[in-house]
């Protein structure tokens, strides 16, 4: 299991605003596929169609911005949060 | 109880709904919508009652917004709002249109996609794409971008497209195939100065009044149709520039057709004298109409889907700029008031008629 905070611009997006959740996941992708679960959509607004990460969105892994391929040890923080070249 | 008038403006920052009676007189507006993501149509199914707002954050990807609640809650989707694996990403909602109870988003990259559910979930109409020319497609200023969605009146079955700087494109077969529909328009960005397709038109409009009667904006001109897109004349002469954006055809009348010309270079209206541009005979002659619009200093301009009109007898026309005015006219262009200042740069004007 990790933990997964989600900035306020994303939650909104959604029904209870979830700001962070616990979910299992061994890899970046895969924590993508459980947010879609549990939060239909919610990985149309991360990743392109293709799984990758969208440009202007930056997820860090215990600190260290990660891409959709990274790996995820059990307890890993993850942090998804909007880049400032978005806007 | 009398009609509600809604004006759905689309913006860089968001949307925004004003509101008046049947007179038009006074517009009250609410907060904005769509939690300040670029919106480049917002629009309303008069029927169902439910409001659209396509666009696309930089952040957050394209997806379409839908309110059952003439705006007071939102939902935004963009499931099946992609050409799968091995296509190109959509970058933006760009056009909504509706036809046979369906909702149609135009894209950018330039394709139609197809909602049998108000917006939750989105097919890709993919015999588009699949024209032998859309290897060709180019993109002008603004993107490759389906801007303009035409459905026949009364055939389900037919619907026109238009693609920037692709051309106009029809379907006879609810969208499996389609053919071009550029004979007579101008490209002089190309070689040929006649192709086939690779024209960029800026604004396709169909006449209400008159089916088969199609208009169009174009970047080289304004032409007009009366054989369902099989061959334009031009009717540009008498305009000030060959270039400008939205187009609106009267609602009532077929020959009535209202235009907004800009500078080729600056893209805003020609010698900062605001200005709105009216035929009442298909296109022959042209009438400028400047009453009550600024006409010092007034380099403003009007995208493609910012401008529109509502359906009252005379009918009301509206439209906003790119510096957050917003400009009515109750009298078909004859008079202007200003009804807003200090929006977000304007993408689209629309207006939805809620019957009491």
């Amino acid at each position: 299991m990790v933990e997964v905070y989600l900035p306020d611009s994303l939650a909104r997006l959604f029904p209870g605003r979830p700001r962070r959740a616990t979910l299992p996941a061994g890899c970046v992708a895969e924590l993508m596929w459980q947010l879609d679960a549990t939060w239909p959509g919610m990985r149309d607004r991360l990743c392109l169609s293709n799984g990758a990460i969208r440009r202007h969105i930056n997820v860090f892994v215990d600190g260290d911005r990660a891409t959709h391929e990274a790996e995820l040890r059990p307890g890993a923080v993850v942090q998804i949060i909007p880049a400032i070249s978005g806007g | 109880m009398a009609a509600k008038v809604l004006l759905l403006v689309g913006t860089k920052k968001g949307a925004f709904i004003l509101e008046s009676d049947a007179d038009r007189g006074r517009w009250g507006m609410r907060d904005p919508v769509c939690d300040a993501w670029p919106i480049n149509h917002f629009t309303a199914d008069t029927e169902s009652g439910y409001l659209y707002a396509g666009g696309g954050s930089e952040w957050y990807g394209p997806a379409v917004w839908r309110s059952g609640d003439l705006g007071k809650t939102w939902q935004q989707s963009s499931e099946g709002l992609n050409y799968g694996e091995g296509g190109p990403d959509v970058k933006t909602v760009w056009s909504l249109g509706r036809s046979n109870g369906h909702l149609y988003a135009g894209v950018e990259p330039a394709g139609l996609f197809v909602s049998a559910d108000r917006g939750a979930s989105w097919e890709h109409v993919q015999g588009l794409r699949e024209h032998p020319s859309s290897s060709e497609w180019m993109p002008g200023g603004g993107g490759l971008c389906l801007h303009s969605i035409v459905p026949h009146p009364t055939d389900a079955r037919q619907m026109w497209v238009a693609i920037s700087a692709a051309g106009t494109f029809h379907t006879e077969d609810g969208g499996a195939s389609w053919t071009t529909r550029n004979r007579g328009v101008r490209a002089e960005f190309q070689p040929e100065k006649y192709p086939e397709f690779g024209q960029c038109v800026h604004n396709l409009q169909a006449a209400p009044a008159q089916p088969g009667r199609l208009y169009q904006q174009n970047h080289c001109g304004v032409y007009r149709s009366d054989d369902a897109g099989a061959t334009w004349i031009e009717i540009t002469e008498g305009l000030p520039s060959d270039f400008g954006f939205p187009m609106i055809v009267h609602p009532g009348d077929a020959d009535t057709v209202f235009v907004i010309p800009l500078d080729d270079l600056g893209r805003y209206m020609p010698k900062g004298q605001a200005a709105v541009w009216r035929t009442r005979n298909a296109g022959k002659t042209w009438e400028c109409m400047t009453q009550g619009l600024p006409q010092q200093n007034a380099y403003l301009g009007v995208l493609r889907q910012a401008a529109t009109s509502d359906t009252f007898d005379p009918a009301g026309i509206y439209f906003g700029t790119g510096t957050g005015q917003l400009f009515a006219s109750r009298d078909e262009g004859d008079s202007w008031q200003q009804i807003a200042d200090y929006l977000p740069p304007i993408l689209s004007v629309e207006v939805a008629v809620i019957e009491g």
